[in-house]
């Protein structure tokens, strides 16, 4: 029996503009369990980024239920919603978003520094995660000291250092070459391997087709789930396989 | 959690030197002029309370002359309008604890082949009651010394100094004033400056006999420039004020309406209204240096308002791994707080630095009190906080979504 990690129904979203509010998700309904591997694709402007910072709790939806784990987002507090950042999510961003001022091994602690965890064990725990991505060596380095596909490795041993169950990637290749992605998305492969669920945003079929299942978003609603093999997912199955 | 947070801090102000340095000058500069306003307004207001001790407590002093001449022209102009039967007279009033009457003026002292021009005072062995000065060495004339107008002298430590020097020891030897001999009697304690500056040390008291017969040579026999009263208490001065006036109008056949030839003054209330005086001027300077300090919140607050916007990304990347709202405040609060303090810690140093230049180089006393950097510190840890709250609050209020956005 699979347990789902998101589930999200009927959701919407608005962004407010000058000329009023722009309607951008319509109606998005999807349901992603634990240990899947999840790819999202579509045209440039269809939502996806939109739809992943709401599953990443980093924007709040218009209209709809987000489940995440089986806690309601909407009904939790600010503080319980930093918190779910901080442990159950690990979120990579296309554009890396490493501070630039601190050291990798500082980078990759940081968030042990906001669930509490003192210094020795913060230390610890980033630098195995910077030996499994390849960096260990660097650790005492600056973001831009090293390439863009490291800088990639470290935003993801950050998102690892809290043992997240489900790490969210937007376009995470998007500013590498195709060698360097491939070794970005073997790191990926690795990580579902050991059981963590991964949903990543992509332009690129090559890359998707690392994940399990495809999911293609136009114009702010869902049209294909390899999962269900339906045009329109809004009746989610949990027919898939691990 | 907070030692990592302050580390941040710490870490924050160290990649922007100059800016951190220049933030931190408002502040060095507040504190610096709290410190050494205080330090120099607290030593005048001491250097004042000493001066009133010095003098003695509960007195009136009663000047020949009308009132409307003013004190000092009073004393030394005019044919003095007091006589000693004038004071005896006063010494039975109710509530007068002690009565000196003093007949003054400058002369010209000659020991060896020093000599040096100083104040003469002419008195009565009450006089040092009612200043309560005492000798530092020798001992005091006596009544017997009035009657026979002796001549003998006590001096004060600065006529002491100047005439006799550190190794000979004046008691006993004779100078000359106004070239009559004089046996020193003994030598008066210190007693520093009065209100106005002057060095009561740079004096010789005589008897008052001794004074009007053989160096002043009065034009009324017994006359005397002043007679220093002083009462038995706080309490009592109102009563001897009126009883003064009472008494001497009525020996001077002064009917009522009509000038009179004599003024009291009370001495306490005047050294009271200085010491009002020095006090409400160091709460002056203390305000006018606490501006600075204001200035100085202000340019922390400006400076972290800057950092909030600049760092708009560094926030969203936090909160997106996890920072509460309260972790993003706590942040730029310490931030604000380090600046401030340290700022604050060097400020005191130059504040502390600056009262010791003015100590040695002006005549001007100053107290370098713990108290003032107690409260300068506290003063400047709630700037740090009052200053350092709204932009702090401001980048926790961010939306990470937008945070993150932020080009
Ligand atoms: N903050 C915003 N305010 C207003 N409109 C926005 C905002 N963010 C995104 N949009 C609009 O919402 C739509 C979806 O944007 P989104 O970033 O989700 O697309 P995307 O699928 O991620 O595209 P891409 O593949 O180019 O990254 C776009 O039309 C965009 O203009
Ligand atoms: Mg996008």
């Amino acid at each position: 029996m699979q347990t789902s990690v998101i589930e999200v129904s009927h959701l919407y979203k608005d962004y407010q503009t000058a000329a009023g509010p722009f309607p951008v998700l319509k109606d998005v309904n999807l349901r992603i369990d634990s240990g899947d591997y999840v790819a999202i694709m579509g045209p440039s402007g269809s939502g996806k980024s939109t739809f992943m910072n709401i599953l990443g709790c980093l924007d709040k939806p218009s209209k709809g239920q987000y489940v995440l784990d089986g806690h309601p987002v909407a009904n939790m507090e600010d503080n319980a919603v930093a918190g779910v950042r901080n442990k159950t999510i690990g979120f990579v961003f296309q554009g890396f978003n490493l501070l630039s001022r601190s050291s990798l091994l500082d980078n990759v602690a940081l968030p042990l520094v906001y669930s509490g965890i003192d210094k020795v064990e913060r230390h610890q725990r980033a630098k195995v995660l910077l030996e499994k991505v390849g960096l260990g060596k660097h650790i005492h380095s600056r973001p831009n000291q090293i390439s863009g596909g490291q800088q990639q490795r470290v935003a993801i041993a950050r998102a690892l250092v809290n043992n997240p169950r489900l790490i969210l990637a937007d376009e995470p290749t998007g500013n590498l070459d195709s060698v360097t992605s491939e070794e970005i998305m073997a790191l990926f492969g690795d990580l579902n391997q050991e059981g963590i669920t991964i949903v990543l945003v992509t332009h690129e079929t090559d890359i998707a087709e690392h994940a399990k299942r495809q999911v293609r978003f136009l114009d702010g609603k869902i049209v294909q789930d390899t999962a269900s093999g339906a045009a329109n997912s809004s009746d989610i199955q949990e027919t898939h396989h691990v | 959690m907070f030692s990592a947070m302050l580390g941040e801090a710490w870490h924050a102000m160290g990649a922007n030197r100059l800016r951190t340095f220049l933030t931190m000058l408002g502040m060095v500069i507040g504190v610096g002029a709290v410190v050494l306003m205080m330090a120099i307004g607290q030593g005048a207001e001491a250097s004042v309370k000493r001066s009133i001790n010095a003098m003695g407590s509960n007195l009136f002093v009663v000047l020949s002359g009308p009132p409307n001449m003013g004190g000092a022209r009073s004393a030394t102009g005019n044919a003095p309008s007091l006589n000693v039967r004038d004071a005896d007279a006063i010494t039975e009033l109710d509530g007068v604890l002690a009565v000196a009457a003093v007949t003054m003026g400058k002369a010209q002292i000659v020991f060896g082949s020093n000599n040096w021009n100083t104040d003469i005072i002419g008195t009565t062995p009450g006089y040092f009651d009612v200043r309560s000065w005492d000798l530092s060495d020798g001992y005091t004339f006596s009544d017997s010394d009035i009657r026979s107008a002796t001549r003998v002298a006590l001096i004060g430590k600065t006529v002491a100094d100047n005439i006799f020097g550190e190794d000979i020891n004046p008691i006993g030897k004779t100078i000359r004033i106004q070239q009559s001999p004089f046996v020193v009697l003994g030598v008066l304690n210190s007693k520093g400056q009065t209100l106005d500056g002057r060095d009561q040390d740079d004096t010789i008291i005589v008897p008052l006999t001794t004074a009007q017969r053989k160096l002043f040579g009065n034009q009324l026999p017994g006359s005397v420039r002043q007679i220093i009263v002083q009462a038995e208490s706080d309490k009592a001065m109102a009563m001897v004020e009126e009883g003064l006036n009472g008494l001497l109008n009525q020996r001077h056949n002064i009917r009522e309406g009509a000038d009179s030839d004599f003024s009291v003054r009370n001495l306490t209330a005047i050294a009271n209204s200085a010491a009002e005086t020095t006090r409400t001027m160091s709460l002056l300077l203390g305000a006018i240096a606490s501006v600075s300090l204001l200035v100085g919140g202000i340019g922390i607050m400006n400076i972290m308002l800057v950092s909030v916007t600049e760092r708009t990304r560094e926030i969203g990347i936090r909160m997106a791994i996890g920072a509460r709202q309260r972790d993003i405040l706590l942040q730029f609060l310490l931030e604000a707080i380090v600046i401030s303090i340290v700022g604050c810690l060097i400020g005191i140093g130059i504040g502390v630095a600056g009262a010791i230049l003015v100590s040695t180089f002006t005549q001007a006393e100053v107290i370098i009190s713990t108290d003032s950097m107690l409260i300068a510190f506290s003063v400047a840890a709630s700037i740090g906080v009052f200053f350092g709250f709204y932009p702090a609050r401001k980048a926790a209020k961010l939306n990470p979504i937008d945070a993150l956005r932020y080009q």
